[in-house]
């Protein structure tokens, strides 16, 4: 069974703050542990995921241009996203995070995804519920949320969603947020809590300084997602994974645009084979191209 | 009140034709002002390019030293501010504009229409999803104002009027929140023309081999005064640098005439170029699915076609 709300881990300075009100002992290690390690390392990442359809899946459009076929269809963590928490893991394996933790926004099948990611490495998983459709602005609403409970440095996200395409969330949450966004990274390097990010842009690589807590999106480029071992997989099931009922949370989720139909897009029917680059010549410069 | 506000991309001093390509889109709102905002620097020589354009009202300069390299971070509450005045606020669907517009979205708090295709009316439009596997129609709140992006490929460029509107200067509002840095920007230095606004481009695939087999398909474009792309395979083979990547995550692109040389085909690839005039494709392997879209197609080994065309032509 999933934990319910209330077994938020607070961050290690919060804990701080209680030394006082617990027992001598107690008091004793979290002094140790605060005061007496060398920086200790507290940095958190979060790791929103999004189910969406398969990369590998052809999508259909319904016959009543209702929506895509997503019976029966196989499911996955959106890739960018799968390549954003890699990262995050990689970074945590370096020794430069403390804790990585998953997130995603939907109905209760999302849970596959989140023991994915657990399964990945990612240390726990937050799952706010909902049966509605949730649009970008609404999901960074519901994200800020979870940050203000969780305060991480880094929010990495994927660049887009493979199922809307929209590539708008995590620019959205790092404005609400008032927080740095470096978009589209290809590569990522942390230090003296600052990122340097290089982005792949129209014209080229970009580089920006980020100060942290940022919001980061993945590329393509970023790194190769490891696969899943079965012991992970294993494992995974003990992890933490808490659920959260959207109505739990003081957030405007209502969507924001309104989708009137779907329609397959115009097909573009095949050509001919030519026999030769002679006859390939000859038929561009008919229609005026050569 | 019905007024658009497109805010203008540029780079070394000049406009970028994905600029006139929103506006075109923004033609099709059918409003009677269209206002273009160009943040920069020094803004004369852009916003000068920017007021010679068909159905511009007028053009906003704003100056700053932070524009010079400006980041999302910078420019979005700007774009905010403005926004008040205007029932829609443009950009392209570049990267440029996709790092920028939701940003700005976000802070007016209304939602973002992104990679417009079709402008159905003022508030309606169309837009792919899955990859261009489905199209779908959405409508904004009539009550807000529209954010969207526009996608180049899918509308002509706007052309130049008979005399340039006038321009105007603001004062930029917001401070820069001191938490966002540029460092630098590394560019292919392509030659050529620009891959995203060509009319002509020739993509090579997995099967051009290698960095040096590449120097088949640039001298071929070369000929042809084509734009060189890739796919995402000749990419991540590290053939040619990311920014010639077309497709799904990479260019959306319509040129005229395209030549895919040693590309199969994959859907992300194809939805790069589903808008493009001509396809050809040249491919050893007969049953590639490139073949299935492609106008002409020509099988065999591109290193022994290739050269035949270059003096054909």
């Amino acid at each position: 069974m999933p934990r319910q709300v209330g077994a938020w881990r607070r961050p290690l300075r919060e804990r701080g703050a209680f030394a006082g009100a617990g027992p001598f002992f107690m008091q004793d290690w979290l002094q140790w542990d605060v005061f007496e390690t060398q920086e200790p390392n507290t940095m958190k990442i979060l790791v929103p995921i999004k189910r969406v359809v398969d990369y590998n899946v052809r999508v259909k459009v319904k016959s009543d241009g209702s929506g895509v076929e997503t019976e029966g269809v196989k499911m996955s963590i959106n890739p960018f996203d799968e390549i954003a928490l890699e990262e995050a893991l990689r970074i945590k394996e370096a020794g430069n995070a403390e804790e990585v933790v998953v997130c995603s926004i939907g109905g209760k099948d999302c849970q596959q995804q989140l023991r994915t990611g657990l399964a990945m490495g990612a240390d726990r998983a937050l799952h706010v519920t909902t049966d509605e459709a949730v649009q970008p602005l609404a999901a960074a609403r519901i994200l800020l949320e979870l940050i203000e409970k969780e305060g991480p440095e880094i929010v990495f996200l994927g660049k887009q969603a493979i199922d809307d395409d929209n590539s708008q969330t995590g620019q959205m949450l790092a404005a609400l947020w008032e927080r740095p966004q470096a978009t589209f990274a290809s590569k990522v390097e942390l230090a003296d809590g600052k990122a340097t990010i290089t982005r792949e842009v129209d014209a080229g690589l970009e580089r920006l300084e980020v100060d942290l807590p940022a919001v980061l999106t993945s590329d393509l480029r970023l790194n190769e997602p490891r696969f899943v071992k079965l012991p992970d997989i294993m494992k995974a099931k003990r992890k933490q994974l808490d659920e959260i009922a959207l109505d739990e949370l003081d957030v405007d989720a209502g969507a924001q645009l309104e989708v009137t139909a779907y329609e397959p897009p115009p097909t573009r029917s095949g050509g001919r084979i030519l026999e030769s680059a002679r006859e390939l010549v000859d038929e561009l410069k008919n229609k005026g191209l050569l | 009140m019905s007024r658009v506000l497109i805010i203008a991309q540029h780079g070394d001093g000049s406009l970028n034709p994905a600029t006139a390509k929103t506006l075109f889109g923004a033609k099709g709102l059918r409003v009677d002002d269209i206002d273009v905002a160009v943040f920069a620097e020094d803004a004369g020589e852009v916003a000068a390019q920017a007021a010679k354009l068909d159905g511009v009202t007028r053009v906003i300069k704003l100056e700053h030293p932070d524009f010079a390299h400006p980041t999302a971070a910078r420019l979005a509450p700007e774009i905010a501010a403005l926004a008040g005045n205007y029932s829609h606020v443009l950009g392209p669907s570049t990267t440029f504009g996709r790092d920028l517009m939701p940003r700005a979205a976000a802070l007016i708090g209304v939602g973002q229409v992104s990679d417009v295709q079709e402008v159905l009316d003022s508030h309606t439009f169309k837009r792919p999803i899955y990859a261009g596997n489905a199209i779908v129609t959405v409508k904004a709140p009539a009550d807000r104002p529209v954010i969207a992006t526009i996608r180049a490929a899918s509308f002509s460029a706007a052309g130049e009027g008979e005399s340039a509107c006038e321009i105007i200067s603001r004062e930029p509002t917001a401070e820069d929140p001191g938490h966002t840095r540029f460092i630098d920007l590394e560019t292919g230095g392509g030659e050529g023309p620009d891959l995203q606004t060509a009319d002509r481009v020739v993509s090579g695939g997995r099967a051009v081999g290698s960095s040096e087999g590449f120097e088949t398909i640039y001298s071929f474009a070369k000929k042809l005064g084509a734009a060189v792309g890739a796919s995402r395979a000749a990419v991540d083979a590290g053939y040619v640098p990311n920014e010639l990547q077309v497709g799904q995550t990479g260019k959306i692109i319509a040129p005229e005439l395209y030549f895919a040389i040693g590309i199969s085909g994959a859907i992300q690839h194809l939805t790069g170029i589903k808008d493009a005039g001509t396809i050809v494709a040249i491919n050893k392997d007969a049953e590639a699915p490139i073949f299935e879209i492609a106008d002409y197609g020509l099988v065999g080994d591109l290193f022994e076609i290739l050269p035949e065309l270059e003096k054909l032509i």
